[in-house]
């Protein structure tokens, strides 16, 4: 115990730097979410297909996968060398932002056809009535799961300790190979873990009560 | 770019031995995760609260920490207390706990789907619990969350490269050795990739057919409940 206590400031200086890859990976992973999920229903087919392509790709592969052939693979492909923080950020990015692409679709397609209808009625441009109608309205059922998408990218960044990113997970590793502690140090990286996705979910709670009120359409009650 | 056609095409042969492991994951979790789930589900109905809360708190933590992590703790943590598991029997146990926590809720759902009168009737005609769980409730909960279910399992297979973080070679460690090997990363890793795409793509395709089948048939199941099981892992 002694000797996990001497590591133990080296330990929870992880927590930044898994919380830099989630914070950053999250931010990411919205604006992907946004662009290719709202592009997934363009009407133009040369922004339909490619945000198609990229969905499903991102999707039919883990993030590790992913991870893998961004870290090993891309430098011979393109010639671009990424430090293991930024191929990290990147591929929880777009990982989780494939699957939050099928948030935002699925929120969206769910605001019903009258609303559409009503707009053009009162001669809006699409554009607007997409930012103004539609999407505040298909906000709220898009919470939770995209409360979920950032639960999930939380746990996946553990996945970075395996290019070399010094993480929770990977400063675990290295104190438990130092010391022989292993059920200590796992027993407290499990306990951080815990607290960090309950955090999450307890934000999404919050958000959720605060959702304004009085909507026409509204998840659940229709 | 220096893509080898020909380099590609030879690891092919490597790399399938590496994806019948994975393979062998796969279906060994699965069958874990779709019992264990199961059970879970059943357990945390009983009317005594201590194991309920138990039940509870299990499906939290394997929920609330990532596979890696918990791989990691068995991995390491069992052989400290005399237990050592090979490393494919490893793998297949942690994944199948994980996704047990999912499968679970995603039980839940059907078997809440169930309404309350059938139930009632069971009782009415003096079936004893057991008999109402296996001839009444599970006949009719278990079908509507199949196709959810079949998520999971495409899910796990995806996953299941993780694996290869404790040394199984699996498809995407065997490619990543063929890389550490030659030098040549792109090639095998990009193979890989590809079969990994290949078959999650027509499982999920699998998946959505017996979607539409089952929407067909199961008037009873309600839509909303098998959702928001779904997306527990989106």
């Amino acid at each position: 115990m002694d000797a996990v206590a001497a590591f133990l400031p080296y330990f929870f200086q992880g927590i930044w730097v898994t919380l830099q890859i989630f914070v950053l990976g999250l931010a990411l992973a919205l604006v992907v979410a946004f662009l290719t999920g709202l592009g997934r229903m363009s009407p133009v087919r040369l922004i339909r297909w490619p945000c198609a392509v990229f969905i499903e790709v991102f999707r039919g592969t883990s993030a590790i996968v992913q991870l893998f052939w961004f870290f090993y693979a891309l430098p011979l492909f393109l010639d671009i060398r990424l430090s293991p923080l930024l191929a990290g950020v990147l591929v929880l990015g777009l990982n989780q932002g494939s699957y939050a692409a099928e948030v935002v679709r699925g929120a969206v397609q769910s605001v019903p056809r009258t609303q559409w209808e009503a707009a053009t009625a009162l001669n809006m441009p699409k554009g607007t009535t997409l930012r103004k109608v539609i999407l505040p309205q298909a906000f709220v059922g898009m919470l939770p799961p995209l409360g979920n998408v950032a639960i999930d990218l939380m746990k996946n960044t553990s996945l970075v300790s395996l290019v070399t990113v010094l993480d929770l997970t990977y400063r675990a590793q290295l104190i438990r190979a130092t010391t022989g502690e292993t059920t200590i140090i796992f027993g407290i990286l499990v306990v951080v873990y815990l607290i960090l996705t309950n955090a999450i979910s307890l934000l999404r709670r919050t958000l959720e009560r605060r959702m304004p009120a009085g909507l026409a359409y509204a998840p659940g009650k229709e | 770019m220096y893509w080898d056609w020909n380099f590609a095409w030879q690891s092919v042969p490597t790399l399938l031995e590496g994806l019948w492991v994975t393979i062998q994951l796969t279906l060994g979790g699965s069958v874990l995760a779709l019992l264990l789930g199961l059970l879970l589900a059943i357990l945390r109905r009983t009317p005594f609260a201590p194991l309920r809360w138990l039940i509870g708190a299990i499906i939290e933590v394997l929920r609330g920490t990532p596979f890696l992590v918990q791989l990691f703790f068995v991995f390491y943590v069992l052989p400290k207390y005399g237990i050592q598991l090979p490393v494919l029997a490893t793998g297949i146990i942690v994944l199948g706990l994980n996704y047990s926590a999912y499968t679970a809720e995603c039980y839940r759902a059907g078997i809440e789907g169930v309404p309350q009168g059938q139930w009632e009737a069971g009782k009415a005609l003096n079936l004893s619990t057991g008999r109402i769980w296996r001839a009444v409730i599970l006949p009719q909960a278990i079908p509507r969350v199949i196709p959810a279910l079949g998520n999971y399992v495409n899910q796990m297979f995806k996953d299941s490269a993780i694996v290869g973080a404790i040394g199984l070679f699996e498809l995407l460690t065997t490619a990543k050795q063929i890389g550490g090997l030659t030098y040549r990363y792109l090639e095998p890793l990009t193979m890989a990739a590809a079969l990994f795409l290949a078959i999650s793509y027509l499982a999920s395709i699998g998946v959505r057919r017996l979607e539409r089948r089952m929407g067909a048939a199961g008037e009873l199941a309600e839509p909303a409940a098998a959702d928001s099981a779904a997306a527990g892992r989106s």
